[in-house]
Parts: structure tokens; sequence; C-alpha cells
């Protein structure tokens, strides 16, 4: 059974359709632009806009909220969602529900873009979501996940919100091919979620990066961190992890690829640092860390260290700054690299110093530490640095 | 004046060392843009060497000169002519013969690699412009201090001394006083630091250029906030202006006072 | 022409003139003597505004040298040590002298005299002292100023450029031209001059003619005489 909804249509409004539909009907909006907030679905349906029909909330608060399971949201195009100080108005949001599909769903001027709260396995899939946050105060997120687990979110676009795409208690969620730049403060944000993936996506451009912090057992794979580039911003910033894989990434200019406070049993496997100010900004303790196989190219600074404890393994790294040789010609160099370099060390005691970059004194300085440490953690060094970056 | 100018300004536009500067940048420009096509990337490199390098020669050119044309220079003030006149044009024509030999040493291979087409352009002219101040900045001191020093192997211990101090010494003790004083704030240090020392703050003017200005942002907002605006850069070129001016200045006072 | 009031210099702590008072008013050539240190140079550059006086003032032609550069407009000086920018070459340095001075014809003539076409497209670092030395008087004379000072000419000249030297002199002379030679070669200055400035410890203690000079020590020349002169002074 369906039930069209168009302008010259027996059925007018989106709302009076669904207060209509029978459980497990499906619903076709016709092109045209219906000013309608605060829908309710109660029930197991499937919404299908045809042509990409525009709801207008007039920023009069939510527009399109979920409470059933089963519900499927297909080709909407949403528009002025309200803003509010006290509570967070979303495009869609689901309560409670599961088993929901929401897809190729546009949204502008939107607050809070799609919501889930305490929902589970759904699907988020190729969505628009393209916002005009200037304040972080008063801008919401464009994908965001409450207590929501089983989620797959797929192929999205999200730029122009305050965090791209938002997880707080969420496990076992799938996070692919999405694209998120332009945001204010995070492309990518979660905390305290578990059994996570997430692969081939594109955090670029956003204030500060992507933050993952109070989690465990997530993996990443084939992003790419790009030209998070700003005073306080990084590419990755991981702060209480404990067992995360991080392999295939590229790092590509941003401020600091790879900020690191208390993780723990993190592999760093293949990944590309290119042209960052920081390579790896390694804060407080972090144990157990291996770090293989990575190309460092370019990098203001590769390692730095706060402390001379060093717990981490470093081998078989690609160093564009490695000035040894290979005499058999087996690919390894034979003389160790240190990547810590002494100017890391005092930069991160006293930032202020940074003001001396790539002076000459600096560059003498980090010189006779290569030669004789003293300063710099002792066994933090790569034995068997490779010599090509391929 | 400028008939000095323009005498000693022939005179080492055909002095063989003029050709070795040249020649030492445009290789180094070529060989910089061969390896890595990249112009933004070249620039970086160049800097490196611009910063440490054009005040050495300068230096080392600016005391020489004097010594080597000495008696020439009494040649000279036997002539009608003002003695204001002849130390300037004699500075004028090397510091601008040095600039020349920079200019067309490192402009010539950007153009060729299609500068005009590209986005690091404005890195580029300042780049240039940093160098030429240095340049014009290290032949006056070196030229103030030659004047002082009747002897030329003092004069030229000081002078290289002069150099090693502001190129290396100095960041050290920055450096060292940097870390000493951790506890305090120290943005407006650092800037003052920064300031005080010529080949400090082109550094930082093209650092901050070169969009690595992130980097030095993280320490505070005083730093970005004076470099990263219009003032931050009028204010970097006065204080460049009067490093060339002071120097000048002086040689200007001691030239009227001296003994031949 | 020259008037030189009360002039004191002194280079750190030594003395090397005190109270000098020295008024040229007439034409002729006029010998400044002295052993070595006795300021001779200094008195010359104090002249030519090359060193600066700690006192006193010195006017000539009737400007005060502290003035103004355009005095030395009415002076020819040559200096002592011909050393010139290496770089240049000869002919280069001939016109460029005239660009700061201005024109004049004189210098074909004096190349040809002093038998320096050769050198005229060499460079100037690589000319022998000799020649140098030409090239060097050959800057001083190619001017018609009232007013020529001469510090050592002779140097390195062989006895042909010599004659010339004092053929030239005797030319400037004729003309009515003020003339101050140094110079340690008694019979060059005997021959030439006509008044004699006997320089000792940074004073004037002799000034007048050659015969007056040696009637007053007693000696028949002038060597002697001015042997006689210093040790006079030293008793």
């Amino acid at each position: 059974m369906g039930t069209e909804v168009c302008e010259l249509c027996p059925v007018k409004s989106i709302q009076q359709a669904i207060a209509m539909a029978d459980r497990g009907d499906t619903i076709w909006v016709k092109k045209g632009t219906y000013q309608e907030y605060n829908l309710l679905v109660d029930k197991p349906l499937t919404i299908i806009g045809e042509d990409y029909p525009v709801i207008d909330g007039e920023d009069q608060g939510e527009v399109l909220r979920i409470v059933a399971d089963s519900v499927t949201i297909d080709g909407l195009f949403i528009i002025n969602v309200g803003t509010s100080y006290t509570s967070d108005h979303a495009a869609i949001r689901v309560v409670k529900s599961s088993d929901f599909v929401i897809r190729n769903v546009v949204l502008e001027k939107l607050f809070f873009g799609i919501f889930l709260e305490k929902s589970h396995n759904g699907e988020i899939y190729h969505n628009r979501i393209i916002g005009d946050a200037k304040d972080e105060y008063n801008s919401g997120n464009g994908i965001h996940l409450w207590y929501s687990n089983n989620i797959l979110i797929s192929k999205n676009i999200v730029q122009g919100v305050r965090d791209g795409i938002y997880l707080e208690f969420a496990d076992s969620i799938t996070v692919t091919e999405n694209v998120s730049r332009k945001n204010l403060r995070y492309g990518l944000h979660f905390m305290f979620s578990n059994n996570d993936i997430y692969t081939n996506n594109e955090f670029e451009n956003n204030g500060a990066g992507v933050a993952v912090m109070f989690s465990k057992h997530i993996q990443m794979y084939n992003n790419l961190f790009r030209d998070n580039w700003g005073t306080a911003s990084f590419g990755l910033l991981l702060k209480e992890i404990n067992d995360l894989e991080i392999e295939n990434n590229v790092f590509d200019n941003n401020t600091i690829a790879i900020s690191v406070e208390g993780a723990n049993r993190v592999n760093y496997l293949n990944n590309d640092f290119k042209s960052n100010g920081w390579a790896i900004k390694v804060r407080g303790a972090c144990y157990k860390n291996l770090f293989k196989g990575n190309r460092f190219l370019h990098n203001s600074f590769d390692v730095s260290y706060n402390s001379r404890i060093n717990d981490n393994l470093f081998e078989g790294n690609y160093w564009s700054k490695y000035s040894g040789y290979d005499l058999d010609r087996d690919g390894i160099g034979d003389v160790p690299y240190r990547p810590v370099k002494l100017f890391s060390y005092i930069v991160n005691r006293t930032p202020e110093t940074i003001v001396l970059l790539r002076s000459l004194f600096i560059d003498i300085l980090d010189f006779s530490e290569k030669v004789s440490p003293v300063f710099t953690p002792d066994e933090l060094v790569d034995r068997h640095p490779l010599i090509n970056a391929l | 004046m400028f008939k000095i100018l323009k005498y000693s300004f022939y005179d080492l536009a055909r002095s063989r060392w003029s050709y070795i500067y040249f020649l030492f940048y445009l290789i180094l420009a070529l060989v910089l843009l061969f390896l890595n096509n990249d112009l933004s990337k070249a620039v970086i490199t160049l800097m490196n060497v611009i910063i440490i390098l054009v005040p050495l020669i300068g230096t080392i050119f600016g005391v020489m000169y004097y010594y080597n044309s000495r008696e020439f220079t009494e040649l000279l003030l036997a002539q009608p002519i003002k003695r204001s006149s002849i130390f300037l044009g004699q500075y004028l024509g090397i510091a601008l013969s040095l600039s020349f030999s920079l200019l067309f040493g490192i402009g010539i291979p950007f153009v060729i690699y299609g500068l005009f087409n590209s986005g690091a352009i404005w890195d580029f002219s300042l780049l240039l412009l940093t160098g030429v101040f240095l340049t014009f900045i290290f032949v006056a001191i070196a030229f103030t201090i030659s004047l002082n020093n009747e002897n030329k192997i003092k004069g030229f211990g000081y002078a290289v001394l002069m150099w090693l101090f502001l190129a290396v010494i100095y960041d050290g003790i920055f450096l060292m006083s940097l870390v000493i004083f951790e506890d305090y704030p120290l943005d407006k240090l650092s800037l003052l630091g920064t300031m005080l020392n010529p080949i400090d703050l082109s550094r930082t003017l093209i650092l901050l250029k070169l969009d690595i200005s992130a980097l030095l942002g993280y320490t505070g907002a005083v730093f970005k906030q004076f470099f990263g605006r219009q003032l931050g850069l009028f204010t970097s070129i006065f204080v460049l202006c009067l490093w060339t001016v002071i120097p000048v200045l002086r040689i200007l006072y001691k030239a009227r006072s001296k003994d031949f | 022409m020259i008037e030189v009031v009360g002039l004191c210099k002194q280079f750190n702590r030594n003395v090397v003139l005190s109270d000098l008072n020295l008024h040229i008013a007439e034409q002729g050539i006029f010998a400044i003597l002295g052993p070595n240190g006795s300021g001779k140079t200094t008195l010359i550059k104090s002249i030519l505004s090359m060193v600066i006086p700690d006192k006193g003032s010195i006017r000539v032609a009737g400007m005060d040298v502290k003035k103004s550069s355009d005095y030395r407009k009415q002076i020819d000086y040559l200096p002592q040590i011909a050393n010139f920018p290496s770089n240049l070459k000869v002919k280069e340095l001939i016109r460029m002298i005239k660009d700061l001075r201005g024109k004049t014809e004189k210098d074909q003539q004096l190349i040809e005299q002093f038998g320096l076409q050769p050198y005229l497209d060499a460079k100037l670092g690589n000319l022998s002292g000799g020649t140098k030395q030409k090239v060097n008087i050959l800057l001083t004379f190619m001017f018609d100023s009232p007013i020529l000072i001469l510090d050592e000419p002779s140097t390195g000249l062989d006895p042909l450029a010599l004659i010339q030297l004092k053929e030239l002199i005797l030319q400037e002379k004729q003309k009515g031209k003020t003339i101050l030679i140094t110079s340690h070669i008694m019979s060059f200055v005997e021959e030439m001059t006509d008044e004699i400035v006997f320089l000792l410890e940074g004073n004037i203690h002799f000034k007048g003619d050659i015969q007056t000079l040696k009637k007053d020590t007693g000696q028949s020349d002038l060597e002697h005489a001015i042997a006689a002169l210093l040790e006079k002074n030293h008793v």
C-alpha cells in the first residue's frame, strides 16, 4: 500500500499521510515545498521523496522524529531546522528505535542533522549535510549518535557543522567512505565508544581534526587526514585509548598529524605522514605502541616526546630526514635513526622556543644531540630505518 | 654620491667575486628546482640558505671592499666631493651589486620555472625582499666595523664575530633565556627577541608567510596576532629599515670625524 | 692662498701637530721637510681635510675647509702611495676622475709625455709601481687648479720620467701656482724649491728660502743644513 503526497493530491501534507498510513506503508512525497515540522513517525513506514521534495521547518524546531522500528527515510531535502540553546533540535531524530535506514537525504540550514538516541541496527547512507555554522556555541553536529549500537555510517558528506560525525557511547559502529570537512570543531569526534571501525574516510580542513577519546578496540584503515591546519589543530587526537589499529592512513599537511595522550597498545602501521608540523606528538604516558612501516616525509618534527620514558617501538619506518647509508644494500639503513630531535624536546618544555624554528643554532644543537644524545630518550630509536619510501 | 655609487657598482660588477656569488645562487636555485619542481618547497630551502649566507657574504664583502679600496678612498677624499657622498656611494655600490647578484641569481631560474604563474610569487618576493634587506644591513654593519678599525685583521675578525653572534650565538642566548624564564609569560619576550635580531626577524617573517604560522601560533595568541596582521608586517619592515638606517648613520657619523 | 692658524692634532696620545701656524700667500714652490713623524703628511692631509684637526682653522683660497668640500676644486693632490681600484682600466680611471672633477684636455698630452698609451687598456692592478706613479702624476697634473700638493712625487720614477716630472712642476710654477712638495730627496728639493718649511715635533722650526737656511746653519749644501737644524734642536 502507498500514499502519495503533493500539492494537488488528496493528501497535501506529510503529517496527514503519516496519520493515515498503516504499519509498513510507503509514503511517496512528490516534488514541492512542504512547510512542516515536529513530524512524528510512530509506526514502521517508508517515506520516499521523489526529486527531493523540500521540507521547510521554518526554524520552528525539530522536523522529523522517528520513534518506531523499521522506518526508512529516503530522498528528502530538509531545511531550516530551528536553532535552540536549550534543546538539540535535529532534522531527523531517531529515538529508541531499531532497524532504520536514512539515505539520500539532503540537509541544509540545520542545527543538528541526523540524531540517533538509544537506537540500534540502523544505516545512515549517502546523505549530504551542508551546514553554515559560524560559532561553536550555537551550532550542532552533522551525524550524532548517543547510546546507539550497530550502526553503519557510509558515503555521507558532512560539512559546515560543529562536529561532522559525533559518537558518544556508540559501540560496533562502522564509519566508511564518508567525507567530513570544513567543520568548526571536529570532523569526527567520538568518546566512550568501543569496537568501532573507520575506513576510507576523508577528514579534511576541520577546525581541530578528528578526536578519539576514552575508547578501546578501534580500527582505523585507509583514512585521509588532510589540511587540519590551525593553531590548535591536529589530524587525529588520541586520548585515553587502548587497543587501536591505525593502518594505511594518510596524514597530510596537519599542524599535528597525531597527538597522543595516554594511548596504549596502539599499532601504527604503514601510514604516511607528509608535510605535517608534528607527525607524532606524544604527551603523557603511552605504553606498548608500535610504529612500523610508516613513512615520515618532510615533517617539521617527526616525533616529539615530553618525557624521557619510552615504551614504544619504532621499527622499519621510512624517514625523509634519515642521512645514514646502506652498505649491504638490503634496503635497511645500517645506522639507527633517532626521530626525536633535541629541539622538539625543548619546544615541548617551553613552547615559545618554537620561534627559533629553522635557526642555524638549532640545527647545530640538533646535530650535536644526534651525535651524542643527552636529553632525548636513549632507546627511542628506529634500528632498521628504510632507505626507500616505497 | 651617484657618481661614486656608479663607479663602485661598476667596479664590483666586474669583480669575479660578484660573478661567483651570482653563479652560486644561480646554480643553487637551478639545482633546487631541478630536484624538486615545487616552487614553494624550493622557497623554504632557499630561505635556510639565504638567512645565513646573505649576512655572511654581505659582511665579508663589506669588510673586504672597504679595506681593499682604502687608497682609492683617499684619492677620492682629495677630490672636491663630500665625505658623506663618498662613503654612502661606496656603501650603496656594494650593497646594490650584491643585491643584484642575489636577485638575478635566484630570480632567473625561478622565472624560467614559471614563477609568474605560481602562487609562490608573493612568498618568493618576500624572500628576495628580506634577502636585500639583510644585504643592506650587513654591508652597513661591516662598513661601520671597518671604519672603526684601522687594522684589517681586527676589522675582519670583529665583522665575522658580529655575524657569528647574530646568526648563531644570539639564538643560543635567546633559547636559554626562554627556557630559564619558562615560568613567566614569554610571548612578549620572544616577540622582542625576534625583533632585535635582523636574521631572526627575517626568518620569522618568511616562516609566517610560508604558512608555518600555525606551528608558531601554537605558542600563544600574541605572536600570531602580531605577525598575522598587516601591522606586524609593516612593523617588521620598519624594524628592518631601522637596522639599515642606524648603521648607515653610524657610517656617516664616523666618516665625518675619521682621519685618513 | 693657504692659511693655517693654531693647528693641533693628536692621534691617540701622540701629539703630531701642536699649535702650528703657516701662512703661504705667494706663488712658488714650497718644500715641506722634516724627519719621519714630524707631521708633514698630517699637515698636508689637514689642508685636504683628510685629517680632521683637533683645534685651529685652515683657510684655502679664502674658504674655511670645514664649511664645504668645494675648496678642493682649487687643489690638485698627488698622494704618496698610489693604489687604485684594481678592476678599473687606466683610461676608465682617467675618465672617472674627469667625470668627478670636470672637463680637461690636458690628459692626452700627459699620456703621450709619459708614454702611457700602451697601458690605457690595462687593469690598474696589473701595473708596475712606476707606471702607477705615472698614472698618479697624470691624474694630478691633468687639471689646472691654482694649488698643487705633491706628496713624495718622485717615488718609483725612472730618470726620464723624473726629468719630465720636474719640467711639469716648473711649467706649473710658470703659470703662477702655489705648489707644496714633500720629499726625502734633498737634491730634488734643492733643485726645485723656492722656499722651505721645516717641521719638527709638530711645529715649524724654519720657514724661508734655501740661501737663508744655508747661511743660518753655516752649511754649504742643503742636506747638511737640514742635519744641522736637526742637531741644533736636539741639543
